[in-house]
């Protein structure tokens, strides 16, 4: 692999102080007057937050959205799982909290791989998506006295978290859908549901269209645009056991990375420390306890090495509440990723509890002795309730078990400071991008991400582009490269169907899962990661040799579309370990075990690696090509994380 | 443990659909139902058969996309649970379940257990929402709203969109669905000068739909996996009411 010089990406970052350089980029940007908005059709990919709030903002614009989503309506986006909160730096609690404390803790949660700009402008407009979330009649957690209630969240010493119960995501997406529900009834947006993007259409370099795949009768569909916005979230789901929905994929992005779109810090992904732990062969996903109950959960395991007695006869004194005796100013809220790390150790030392071993306690007993049974049902009833549901233990009376679980991807297409990908017209919002939370991300910040990105940043940044080629040629859905797209699609999807081979697609994408979790996951090193990025192809190869895909093209066929997206997977996991492989520190989500401190603190090198990985795709059977970004830090000096 | 399934299964709306009979001899009491499902599927292909189309997504009860009738229960036995929550161990060894799609005239048939309910995007968009455009509204804390009515409001925004309450009904009428959201919006301060536009267009386009009118069986709060409660449809009677009294 060789790496370019510095300098070939630019991030566009306006000049001028972190504090003024968003609202001078906004008095730069060009604008399109209300007559030519309607001249434009923005093709919309996704309709999780992101896609959601950006189709609707830019729908009451004017422009002509056509929004699409793969599942049956934009509502299932599984934004709407998420649990906690979203935080805002509104300082409503008076507990000093500001903007500049709000870009601190994330950029410093990120371990300073991150854009300062973009983090800074992130915790800029965080205070305006509260206001405008409320204003959509989004039932936010209030007080007695009516006004909005907050609550901490891991890697901050603040309350600035809003919630709605234990469904934070599923309000916040409820209130995007209806604004863009508001805009499909006067006909500025046109909804496409049970559709799936399979390839992005260029022309002149240009993103101007796309093809996909009607769900329902296997069509496959051209959408022509003068811009594409990706807001496809992330990839995660590489792992097979994830948190992420079953549907989540990585077809969008990774379509797009071949046609150009360069890749940002593939390796960078979140492993969330409070999940329910995997109990079978036949589980088919995780699912994930808000990190909001390690407000009041604490976490511990045995101090001896195989004592199976039930939790609730351990004494106090053979019990390790590991993470505050390890973190004590930040203890149960230390970041996900320390707290992960911590989890795998004391599991790796034998002292892992449950059946299987790969679990710890999170235990609420103290917290119920102090504030009450009610009070905690108030609080994460739902979580309770759903934990029972899938465990059939009861949280109130014996600790939670709990382990890792692949929840988040950091990385994803490189954007610059407005969003835009390498690839003129071609936008990435949301966690598509890899823009903001560096090597690890801080909880209730990725609904932040979302939303700043699809309601307060793109509709700026967009019209910039859109102005610029006002008297560009509209492209029809009869040009050739639409043609070509399709055809290339379609050769795609015959090649898998012929092949009728003997392993499912759930066998194949069962051991790629595997290969990445053992060897890609919480903890990497050279050796598995040179064994993993062989194997990846040795699978691979497998893959497209031995696949048994049932049915027809023709058709609603699940596992054609699920094949479709292993497929991608094959390819896209291969360039994870190639990234972790490359970044020779560990920062954040990245731990490399040949750079670590005595007592198993993450070393950044910040001579070498103070900068994005972005990959150029070169062709199936190349090698792909680094570029960097060099990110400099002008207003935080990094230091090493401590949340001792 | 062994479960015997009737699984309905229809290749596409025009054909006509059947129950087939499969047996899973190698259940755990730890797996879900859809990942009874999964493991049913894997067999069939194996033997080169056609997997079972159904839908599903989060698989952790809150997207609403798994619709299943189960021995005729939406959903299936557990109450306040989307079947993706449901685990085998409400079973026991031998039992027979039969499996069907949500049956309405405005849920379209797609194939196997899959279903077309687009018509609750299409109430959603005749008045489901606030109309705030993006940009810079009062500050949030500028409106207190005390906290019974914040409560109230989240208790019917909870809602899934899953469509259990329709194929609970037996006129299938979709009142749980548009009364939940009629009702969040209604104990809010928010969006107060639209709510009888709101509940006029909401109501008609339900009608329009093809969904029946309620009769007060309350089946759909049975099976509700998010527990919404009838009186969503009381308060959406009223608002109507109201509307159609203030709008003469």
């Amino acid at each position: 692999m060789t790496a370019s010089k510095n300098g070939t990406l630019n991030s566009k970052v306006p000049e001028g102080n972190l504090q003024d350089k968003w609202d001078n980029h906004k008095n730069n940007l060009r604008l399109v007057n209300p007559a030519n908005k309607r001249k434009f059709t923005v093709l919309v990919v996704g309709t999780g937050l992101a896609g959601a709030s950006a189709a609707a903002s830019l729908a009451e614009l004017g422009y002509n959205v056509k929004a699409f989503t793969i599942l049956d309506s934009p509502r299932r986006a599984h934004s709407i799982a998420a649990q906690g909160g979203i935080n805002a730096a509104k300082n409503y609690p008076n507990d000093g909290d500001t903007v500049w404390r709000l870009f601190h803790d994330t950029i410093k949660g990120g371990d300073y791989r991150s854009r300062e700009a973009n983090v800074y402008r992130l915790a800029q407009v965080s205070n305006s998506i509260i206001d405008q979330c409320v204003a959509q009649g989004v039932p936010f957690a209030r007080e007695y006295g009516g006004l909005l209630d907050n609550r901490s969240f891991g890697g901050a010493q603040v309350s600035r978290t809003f919630y709605a119960r234990g469904q934070t995501g599923q309000q916040l997406l409820l209130g995007a859908y209806s604004a863009m529900m508001r805009q499909v009834h006067t006909g500025k947006i046109e909804l496409f549901p049970r559709r799936e993007m399979l390839d992005l259409v260029k022309v002149d370099g240009k993103a101007r269209g796309l093809v996909a795949r009607n769900l329902t009768t296997g069509e496959i569909e051209r959408y022509a645009g003068d811009a594409v916005l990706l807001c496809t979230g992330g990839y995660g789901n590489v792992y097979y056991l994830s948190t992420m929905a079953k549907n989540c994929n990585a077809t969008a992005v990774w379509r797009c990375y071949k046609r150009g779109a360069q890749f940002g810090n593939p390796s960078f992904t979140q492993i969330h420390p409070t999940c329910i732990p995997v109990s079978g062969k036949y589980q088919s996903k995780l699912t994930l306890m808000s990190e909001s109950l390690r407000n009041d959960g604490r976490v511990w395991v045995p101090k001896k090495k195989g004592d199976n007695r039930p939790p609730n006869e351990i004494p106090e004194e053979d019990r390790d509440y590991y993470l505050e005796r390890r973190y004590p100013s930040f203890g149960n809220l230390a970041p996900r990723d320390v707290s992960s790390r911590s989890a795998k150790y004391v599991c790796d030392e034998g002292r892992g509890v449950g059946k299987t071993g790969l679990a710890v306690y999170m235990d609420f007993a103290d917290s119920i002795k102090r504030l009450g049974v009610d009070a905690i049902k108030a609080k994460y009833g739902n979580l309770f309730a759903m934990y029972e549901k899938i465990t059939a233990e009861n949280p109130y009376e014996v600790p939670m078990r709990i382990f890792p679980a692949v929840h988040f991807t950091m990385g994803g297409l490189w954007v610059d400071y407005n969003l835009s990908s390498n690839i003129p017209g071609l936008y990435v919002l949301g966690e598509a991008n890899f823009a903001d939370h560096g090597g690890n991300r801080l909880g209730a910040s990725a609904l932040m991400q979302g939303l700043a990105d699809g309601y307060f940043v793109v509709p700026y940044t967009l019209s910039d582009y859109l102005a610029e080629n006002l008297h560009s040629k509209k492209i029809g859905t009869d040009h050739e490269a639409f043609e070509k797209t399709e055809k290339e699609t379609m050769e795609r999807i015959n090649k898998l169907l012929s092949v009728k081979g003997k392993k499912t697609v759930l066998d194949f994408h069962r051991e790629l899962g595997e290969l990445m979790w053992d060897n890609v996951g919480m903890s990497r090193n050279r050796k598995n990661l040179e064994m993993a990025i062989k194997k990846i192809g040795e699978l691979r190869d497998e893959f497209w040799k031995d696949v048994n895909i049932p049915g027809e093209n023709n058709t609603l066929n699940k596992y054609l579309e699920y094949a479709l997206r292993v497929a991608d997977y094959m390819e896209l996991g291969e360039l994870m370990a190639r990234d972790a492989l490359d970044r020779e520190e560990s920062c954040g989500g990245h731990f490399r075990e040949e750079h670590q401190t005595e007592d198993g603190e993450a070393v950044r090198d910040d001579e070498k690696f103070s900068n994005v990985s972005s990959w150029e795709y070169k062709g199936d059977d190349k090698e792909p090509v680094k570029h960097t970004e060099d990110l400099n830090f002008e207003f935080v000096t990094p230091t090493q994380r401590s949340y001792k | 443990m062994t479960i015997h399934l009737k699984i309905w299964r229809q290749k596409d709306k025009n054909s006509p659909g059947k129950l087939v009979d499969y047996t899973v001899d190698d259940a755990n009491p730890d797996m879900s139902f859809l990942e009874l499902l999964d493991w049913l599927n894997e067999r069939l292909m194996n033997e080169g058969r056609e997997p079972v189309e159904f839908d599903h997504d989060c698989r952790e009860g809150i997207c609403g996309s798994c619709n299943l009738v189960l021995n005729g229960m939406a959903h299936g036995p557990m109450q306040g649970t989307a079947v993706c929550q449901l685990h085998m161990r409400k079973y026991k060894d031998g039992d027979t379940i039969v499996v069907e799609p949500w049956r309405a005239k405005a849920f379209p048939m797609i194939k196997d257990l899959v279903v077309d309910r687009s018509a609750f995007d299409r109430i959603m968009a005749a008045g489901g929402y606030i109309s705030v455009n993006t940009g810079a509204p009062a500050d949030a804390n500028a409106i207190p709203v005390d906290k019974y009515n914040a409560d109230q409001a989240f208790d019917y925004a909870a809602c899934i969109g899953c469509g259990a309450c329709v194929a609970a009904c037996p006129n299938s009428s979709a009142s749980l669905f548009t009364g939940a959201k009629i009702s969040q919006l209604a104990h809010l301060p928010q969006g107060d000068p639209e709510r009888n536009r709101r509940v006029v267009n909401m109501v008609d386009q339900m009608a329009e739909e093809g969904f029946g009118d309620c009769s007060n069986y309350a089946e759909c709060e049975a099976v509700c996996p998010a527990e919404i409660s009838i009186t969503s449809i009381a308060k959406m009677r009223r608002e109507y009411f109201n509307a159609l009294s203030e709008i003469e």
